[in-house]
């Protein structure tokens, strides 16, 4: 319970203001070196995450020059790669606002992929929440969003940003990595047999097409990759360092840690056990499943782990190798409660190992959509441990928010108008 | 909660009383009690104190940014701003939360199906996921150019014919009584080989509306009727009450205020003589059969954010849960071809077409979205409204702040300073927004007091102003010119306003 009064406190520490007095002058500068190698971190990882979509923008111009098995496995092989490096950065999610109102743009799921090209006849052909359902663009080059007609002649970087989240659906999803993915698979209609999607190479070829509009198919993917590549880029820039979010990490030192912290949790818990991996068990379906239509989720789901290890200890491996290591949140732990710094590390060791163990799974036994069926009870078993992993570790987030007196905020009473956003207690 | 467990009992022996003096019951006897039960004198005073509307205009208040207190979301506003959790929650109650918002968008299946654990829908349904009325966790809209009516419905009722179902209504067992054929609401949609039970018809007259600077407003009145009925006639009694789907946030602190402190500003014989009644919705617990105070809905006919979830599960989307057991949601008799329809019951995975736990983990959701963070509260324009807002009158019903109780069952919604601008009682709003279908304790002219937190970003979030029960109004000052009834007089007050102190009224309203 008095954990739990803390880190209520520690998130509302988040919104606020600097009416705080930070009690740790020593620690100050420690926490102050902390949260600048996090933001060299954050700038490391996506450029990671740009030179590798870059490599996945070039593979699709080969891939739309000459379709053929290779230049498609080309590109495949290419999106795989660009997913590492950028699960690695979700851990900036949650605590940085500004990755939070940025990263729907490019990681959004799940998508009714009927809005963007041809579907299954068992997708079915609607839908009452939404009317796109089935809208087809790369058929269709007019389609109605609520009565008005939006003209998607041309595919690019404007056009699909109008296409998203139109008539308020969340799942109509036009841009970002998992558009590509589907552009590349196709559906994955296996169920929870084994296989992806199949998507034929001659999807993309203009003189032996299959299934359509491969000229507007091709185009769709270019403006969707290459907008990949654009909205990467302001996300290096940000965290730059003189970028907004690496500014904005480092302007206050509690709040900055909390963004640290906040971010481990929330995406180790909520989004990551709860939402992408809890449900799935739950329901025991398919689509349930991050990467739906490559079978890549076991991979999407180890490196979010890997990010969140990251965050803690400072270190990264970068997609050349280079190893990078710096002043961590772990040594600033560990300064004031060594036992703490053990079972947070301990805790995040555990966890890689579940979450490597499932992707072992993965690539010898079964695809991770087999693993959540129902009736697999050594799959099941193998994601549920990756799951308790991933909760056990965010109980750890909270005793080291107590321990580094981030929840320690004293609001009682106050009544001031300096600190607008105080609440009454 | 804290009511005698005796009086269940006692009640049918009561009814007859009950009927009389309908509201004796609650005026401060045991059963609710008029003062808080939760607070030690200090913190009593300090709440009155806290609580007491305010008369300086010339700043904020304390505490005002946080519409919902430590609950508030501070997130960054954009098209998701009703999304966000509690801001004072555990990483284990986020889980919780993300669990419940996966449920809430989930589509859901007609029987039978592959993915066993999802369907069930209908047979008879008007959406197939909660959010698809619920659009971004905000505020539904009437259907426009011609498009479908997904985010809003037409309740169907009729009044009590019987003294037998005057009788139910007056213990409070029945709120009203549906349709013998199309149940009580008119669904649009039906799974494959079902015929749809038909579709809403809305006509408008545009009526002119001349305000104190000569300034002509156009309100549209609509009118409603239903066409292409799939099982013949419906009864001459039964009336029509469009319904839009209300904004989701805040939810969970509504159901942490105080009965007390809702009974207090509670005036239905209009002792005061303000022209203000205000009447509690007494209504039953779905589960416990127990007699509470109605919160939820366009009426206040639910008392728990469960309650009106289990509801909606089984009206909109027709899927049975533990609370709602009946597998063909809203399907009568009379639709024999409905009722052979399969269901989606799982003998292994429960008794219903969504087992827990589906519904507590929808029902944390619910209760626990965000209510957004004020903002531009020092803004000069804003005060003026504010204090034009609390002039005209309109803070006799849309009360500003609660404090929370201290037994609320969540820790994240116990003793918060929240400002819902609502006393969320039932009042008569006049002829105009009239739907003439009574429910419960109210009557066909009264509306539970809408809660104004978060109506500033409607258009942020949904793209569109469209506001009241049936999104008549395009804009908050059609919404706020279509009050009647007790709410004549602060209508009135604000017609007859200059055109820059209305400008700064909504202004204050688009703070909010």
């Amino acid at each position: 319970m008095i954990r739990k009064t803390v880190l209520g406190a520690a998130l509302a520490l988040f919104a606020a203001s600097a009416a705080f007095v930070v009690t740790e002058a020593e620690a100050a500068t420690t926490s102050a070196a902390v949260l600048k190698h996090y933001a060299e971190l954050a700038h490391a990882k996506y450029e990671d995450s740009l030179t590798t979509a870059q490599t996945l923008d070039k593979a699709v111009n080969a891939l739309i020059a000459k379709p053929s098995e290779e230049t498609l496995k080309a590109a495949k092989d290419a999106w795989i790669a660009a997913r590492v490096p950028y699960q690695q950065t979700e851990v900036y999610r949650f605590g940085n606002p500004i990755v939070d109102d940025w990263e729907g743009k490019v990681n959004a799921w799940p998508l009714d992929e009927g809005l963007i090209d041809y579907v299954d006849a068992s997708y079915g052909t609607e839908s009452d929440e939404n009317a796109l359902y089935t809208a087809n663009v790369i058929a269709n080059p007019k389609i109605k969003v609520n009565g008005k007609t939006l003209n998607l002649s041309k595919f690019d970087a404007k056009t699909l940003r109008s296409l998203n989240e139109a008539g308020e659906i969340e799942a109509n999803v036009a841009t970002g990595y998992h558009v590509i993915e589907f552009l590349l698979w196709g559906q994955d209609l296996n169920g929870t047999g084994p296989g992806a999607g199949k998507r034929p190479y001659t999807d993309y070829d203009k003189a032996n097409c299959t299934n359509g509009h491969c000229d507007r198919r091709a185009e769709y993917l270019k403006a969707a990759s290459a907008l990949l590549v654009s909205d990467l880029k302001d996300m290096v820039v940000a965290w730059a360092p003189k970028g907004k979010a690496a500014k904005n990490v480092q302007a206050n030192s509690k709040k900055g840690l909390t963004a640290i912290l906040t971010g481990m949790g929330s995406l180790s818990y909520g989004e990551l056990a709860g939402e992408r991996m809890k449900l799935g068990l739950l329901l025991h379906d398919p689509e349930e499943e991050h990467d739906c239509f490559s079978d890549n989720t076991y991979n999407s789901h180890l490196n979010d782990a890997i990010g969140i290890k990251s965050a803690y200890t400072g270190e990264y491996t970068r997609v050349d190798g280079t190893k990078m290591t710096g002043p961590s949140l772990s040594e600033l732990v560990a300064a004031t409660d060594k036992a703490l710094d053990t079972e947070m590390l301990g805790k995040l060791d555990a966890t890689l190992t579940a979450m490597n163990a499932m992707a072992d799974r993965a690539k010898k036994v079964e695809a991770y959509d087999q693993m959540i069926g129902e009736g697999n009870k050594e799959g099941n078993a193998v994601v549920q441990k990756a799951i308790d992993g991933l909760i056990d570790q965010s109980k750890s987030v909270e005793r080291v928010i107590a321990s580094l007196k981030l929840g320690k905020v004293e609001l009682e009473g106050s009544d001031s108008l300096d600190n607008p956003d105080a609440v009454f207690k | 909660m804290r009511k005698p467990k005796s009086f269940v009992f006692l009640l049918p022996l009561l009814s007859g009383a009950l009927l009389l003096t309908p509201l004796m019951a609650i005026g401060g006897d045991a059963l609710f009690p008029n003062t808080r039960t939760d607070l030690n004198p200090k913190d009593q005073k300090r709440v009155e104190s806290v609580t007491r509307p305010t008369t300086d205009f010339s700043k904020p208040e304390p505490f005002e940014t946080m519409s919902g207190g430590a609950a508030t979301s501070r997130a960054d506003v954009n098209g998701d701003a009703f999304s966000h959790f509690s801001a004072n929650i555990t990483f284990e109650e986020e889980g919780t939360f993300k669990l419940g918002n996966a449920l809430f968008t989930k589509l859901w299946v007609s029987a039978p199906s592959s993915t066993q654990a999802s369907d069930g829908l209908g047979p008879l349904f008007n959406a197939r996921a909660c959010q698809s009325c619920h659009l971004k966790d905000g505020r539904g809209h009437p259907p426009e150019g011609g498009a479908d009516a997904t985010s809003m419905f037409l309740r169907l009722a009729r009044p009590a014919r019987t003294d037998n179902e005057r009788e139910a209504i007056a213990d409070y067992r029945k709120l009203n009584f549906p349709d013998a054929t199309y149940g009580e609401q008119l669904q649009d949609l039906a799974v494959p080989g079902l015929a749809a039970e038909g579709r809403m018809k809305i006509s408008y007259e545009e009526i002119p509306v001349k305000l104190g600077d000569g300034e002509i407003v156009n309100l549209r009145k609509p009118t409603y009727s239903v066409a292409d009925l799939g099982y013949g006639a419906m009864e001459g009694d039964v009336t029509l009450s469009p319904r839009i789907a209300p904004p989701m946030i805040g939810m969970g602190l509504i159901q942490a205020i105080h009965d007390a402190d809702i009974l207090r500003l509670a005036d239905p014989e209009d002792k005061d003589g303000d022209g203000i009644s205000g009447k509690p919705a007494m209504v039953r617990d779905h589960k416990t059969g127990e007699l509470k105070l109605g919160r939820f809905g366009f009426k206040a006919q639910n008392a728990s954010v469960r309650d009106q979830s289990s509801s909606a599960f089984a009206g909109d989307l027709g899927i049975s849960t533990p609370d709602n057991p009946f597998d063909h949601g809203d399907c009568t008799k009379a639709e024999a071809a409905c009722l052979a329809m399969p269901t989606g019951v799982q003998e292994r995975l429960g008794p219903v077409e969504a087992p827990d736990p589906v519904l507590p983990l929808v029902t944390f959701y619910s209760e626990n979205l965000a209510v957004p963070a004020r903002r531009d509260i020092a803004d000069k324009t804003v005060l003026k409204g504010k204090e034009l807002f609390y002039q005209s009158g309109c803070t006799a019903c849309h009360a500003p702040k609660f404090v929370t109780s201290r037994d609320a069952g969540n820790k994240a919604h116990v003793f918060q300073l929240i400002w819902p601008y609502s006393d969320f009682l039932l009042h008569d709003m006049g002829e105009g927004l009239a739907d003439n279908q009574p429910v419960g304790v109210a009557t066909g002219s009264e509306w539970r007091t809408q809660p104004l937190w978060g109506i500033g970003l409607t258009e942020t979030v949904n793209a569109h102003t469209f506001f009241l029960h049936d999104g008549r109004a395009r804009n908050l000052t059609e919404a706020v010119l279509w009050h009647g009834g007790e709410a004549q007089k602060a209508r009135d007050a604000f017609a007859a306003l200059s055109r820059q102190d209305r400008a700064a009224l909504v202004k204050f309203l688009e703070s909010l």
